[in-house]
């Protein structure tokens, strides 16, 4: 039987993937917007398993809103990563250092 | 052990392996596909909590409509990727340590913690739309209604931040064709009539 420690388990995989992926991937922007994508839906995971568990639905609601922050998330996120490259052709974090002075 | 946890470590251990892929793979196209993989196998996971609308939203919203995003983008900005991938064998060790250890914590957490507990109740003869719609149409309708006027800013934020206008370039203005008065091109001038042999009396 399938129980909420292997959700959580597998949640927690996940997310400790994507900090990992944050880690060893710094200089990429793209595929450090996918290791937060990779987050969130660990988090998701997390909520699913504890709705389910304690048979509340505010725990899916709340993964609900996540889905729709998370989406314009993503799209505001690349619209300014397209104007990044477009203005300083290249999308390497260590580049993206104008506001230093 | 049942049919139901042999299809979720099926799947649990798709997800990961896909999402290893991700942060690994060298392509970034690559990795979206692999994203992709990954969502797809924590969609079947959440069907096998019984958590279906969500499973099909996550489907529906992110393979069908941020991860083709996501591929558009990665085709269209043409990244060289090799200067991007220089620190990697550097960073790899301390990414594997951290997330480690962090694993560990997290598991040994749960083991600790939730072991032991039952497996999940099911809501007494509810599907879990009807459900998950008595909640969100009852007690969160004006954080849903929120959700759409942010997924509304959204959509008109991206398009000024993407939008360009190149100077010397020839292009029509819609809004001034639209407002062009007959006035502006026409002059109508009173002036006397005027004959052959000079001034009419």
């Amino acid at each position: 039987m399938m129980t909420l420690a292997h959700l959580l388990a597998i949640g927690a995989v996940l997310f400790c993937i994507a900090v990992a992926g944050i880690f060893i991937n710094r200089k990429n922007v793209i595929v450090l917007l996918m290791c937060l994508e990779l987050m969130l839906l660990a988090v998701n995971t997390n909520f699913v398993a504890f709705s389910r568990h304690l048979g509340d639905p505010a725990g899916q609601v709340f993964v609900f809103f996540i889905l729709t922050v998370a989406a314009a998330e993503a799209a505001i996120g690349l619209a300014i990563l397209v104007v990044l490259f477009r203005n300083r052709a290249t999308i390497d974090v260590t580049d993206i250092d104008r506001l230093k002075g | 052990m049942t049919f139901q946890l042999v299809c979720f470590y099926f799947f649990a251990i798709v997800a990961a392996m896909a999402a290893l892929g991700v942060i690994s793979v060298k392509n970034p196209v690559v990795a979206a596909l692999c994203l992709v993989l990954t969502f797809f196998s924590m969609a079947c996971v959440w069907l096998l909590a019984e958590a279906e609308f969500l499973a099909i939203a996550l489907v529906l919203v992110y393979v069908g409509a941020v991860m083709v995003l996501f591929l558009f983008v990665v085709m269209m900005l043409d990244v060289d990727i090799a200067p991007l991938r220089e620190g990697f064998v550097k960073f790899l060790p301390g990414g594997i340590v951290i997330a480690a250890v962090m694993l560990v914590e997290m598991l040994a957490l749960i083991g600790l913690k939730a072991l032991a507990v039952p497996p999940a109740p099911n809501p007494a003869g509810v599907s879990n739309i009807a459900w998950l719609a008595n909640a969100l149409f009852r007690d969160f309708l004006l954080p849903f209604e929120i959700a759409a006027l942010i997924l509304t800013v959204g959509l008109i934020a991206a398009v000024p931040l993407t939008l360009r206008r190149r100077a010397g370039v020839r292009s029509q203005n819609p809004g001034r064709q639209v407002m062009v008065d007959p006035a502006d091109r026409l002059r109508m001038v009173k002036m006397d009539a005027e004959t052959k042999g000079g001034t009419a009396p």
